[in-house]
């Protein structure tokens, strides 16, 4: 019984999020364009989100080079170095680590901050002020994080893979020079275009699970709280699911190319 | 108190029908405003004083029933035909509602900002400073909301209210969670400003004191009916035991 409960719960929370995204296209192309809060929302998720990724970036670039290379020491490839860690940083590792942290940081903040104005009455007062809350709180964040995440993510392949210069240079002493030309032998505009499509969904994802779970915020501080919570977990599991899609479709692109 | 006011309705409510689930908060209530007048509608807390007051300004839909806003029926109204509604009714929210990431020069222009082209009277800031010394809180215009005692945000919230001119407020219990001095202050404060903007207003509320100052008329709401109606004398002495429980 309480698992038909349970299962019916999330069939309706996923009906219910359809619904919303269904309603974000409608509300999101029409006028009035709040562009004020767009980009105060892109300076907040952008501008606040960039140290945490740079740290992070460098920091992986850095492990997963250093990580690699007995293992292309057995084979004697350690020239490859620089061409096999690019491609699983560009391709793989850096599009979903950034939006990892992205859902743990964005997701739970637009959660907590809408599920909070829901619950101390703001959305409601905005809503009498004659403003449209769905447009100016949801469209506006979802589009910020839509735009912001591919930019952080190319922002941190740059900084992972300066990262991967420090760990090759101290395994074996390379230039900055001879480490981007070795790179570019494998990575092609064919690996760095579908992460940032796949880094726009997940923006798209992060944004509007935030937003939906906040926005139907109930049961006062305590589902501020639950809101904040629930955000962090679906985003990162609709993350995956997307990866796996997007894995699946950028398998087949490469089959055909 | 007493007040100018004519036989005009601005709002007119008929056969209002609300119930969440099997709780029938509003069974069949009826009630009309004034123009110029402060109705207060009194009942026990739960009793659906607030989900009325949310159903005139369309933030919740009535079950059954029919409400009238100068004239215009508000259920059948479109999103931006409400909206130039909202305009002319100001709702001042029991939790005052300040948006707590802004200041308050912010929390007064955002709805000014949003009907600027309407508005043609004056620039913003000489608005907002205005709006500010109508509640003596022009010192605050630069300081976030949580930096104000309860009475203050209290204050302001009503300046945000008064800020559009709105000829009606809805007021949702507006002395709550304040001290008797504070709270007294807000209800003369209610009654300055509807004698300086020639307003029509409802409050909701509870407490007697308020009622007392505020009211010209009061609607008993009682079991999800207007039980019954009059000024704060007629009822006060009335032998009725479920309205004497509000006044003793």
């Amino acid at each position: 019984m309480k698992k038909a409960s349970a299962l019916n719960n999330l069939l309706s929370e996923i009906g219910d999020l359809y619904l919303f995204i269904i309603k974000f296209f409608k509300e999101g192309f029409k006028p009035r364009y709040e562009f004020a809060e767009f980009f105060r929302q892109c300076y907040y998720i952008g501008n606040k989100t960039l140290p945490l990724i740079a740290v992070t970036g460098f920091i992986i670039g850095l492990v997963v080079t250093i990580q690699s290379y007995p293992s292309l020491e057995v084979f004697g490839t350690e020239s490859w170095m620089p061409s096999v860690v690019s491609v699983s940083l560009v391709r793989e590792l850096v599009p979903v680590i950034t939006a990892l942290i992205c859902a743990g940081k964005i997701a739970s903040g637009i959660g907590a901050e809408l599920g909070s104005m829901k619950v101390t009455e703001q959305i409601d007062a905005m809503e009498v002020s004659g403003t449209n809350p769905f447009k100016y709180l949801v469209v506006t964040r979802v589009f910020a994080t839509t735009l912001m995440l591919p930019l952080l993510m190319i922002l941190c392949d740059t900084i992972s893979l300066y990262g991967a210069y420090i760990a090759v240079d101290m395994k074996q002493a390379s230039t900055f020079h001879l480490f981007t030309s070795q790179i570019f032998i494998k990575l092609t505009f064919g690996d760095l275009i579908p992460s940032i499509i796949k880094s726009l969904f997940f923006g798209f994802a992060i944004g509007i699970i935030g937003c939906f779970k906040g926005y139907y915020t109930k049961n006062g501080t305590q589902g501020v709280g639950k809101a904040a919570n629930t955000a962090v977990v679906s985003a990162t599991f609709a993350l995956f699911i997307i990866d796996l899609i997007a894995v699946q479709i950028a398998d087949i692109f490469h089959i055909i190319t | 108190m007493k007040t100018e006011n004519t036989n005009t309705s601005v709002i007119s409510i008929k056969g209002l029908k609300k119930s969440f689930d099997e709780n029938h908060v509003l069974r069949d209530f009826s009630v009309e405003l004034a123009e110029g007048e402060n109705l207060v509608v009194l009942g026990k807390s739960g009793s659906g004083k607030s989900v009325l007051i949310k159903c005139i300004i369309g933030l919740m839909k009535p079950d059954e029933g029919n409400i009238e806003v100068f004239g215009e029926n508000v259920m059948t109204l479109s999103h931006d035909e409400l909206d130039e509604m909202r305009v002319k009714v100001g709702f001042l929210f029991q939790s005052n509602a300040l948006y707590d990431s802004m200041t308050i020069r912010e929390n007064l222009e955002f709805p000014l900002r949003r009907h600027w082209d309407k508005n043609t009277q004056g620039n913003i800031n000489d608005l907002v400073m205005e709006a500010l010394s109508n509640v003596g809180l022009e010192s605050t215009v630069d300081k976030m909301p949580s930096e104000l005692s309860g009475g203050m945000q209290k204050r302001i919230a009503l300046a945000r209210t008064l800020i559009l001119k709105p000829k009606i407020i809805l007021y949702d219990e507006p002395t709550t969670g304040l001290d008797p001095i504070t709270g007294k202050e807000i209800c003369h404060l209610i009654v300055d400003m509807q004698k300086k903007y020639n307003t029509s207003s409802i409050i909701i509320s509870h407490d007697i004191n308020c009622v007392k100052i505020t009211a010209n008329r009061i609607v008993m709401l009682i079991d999800g009916l207007c039980y019954a109606t009059g000024t704060f004398e007629e009822l006060s002495n009335s032998k009725d035991e479920k309205i004497q429980q509000f006044f003793d």
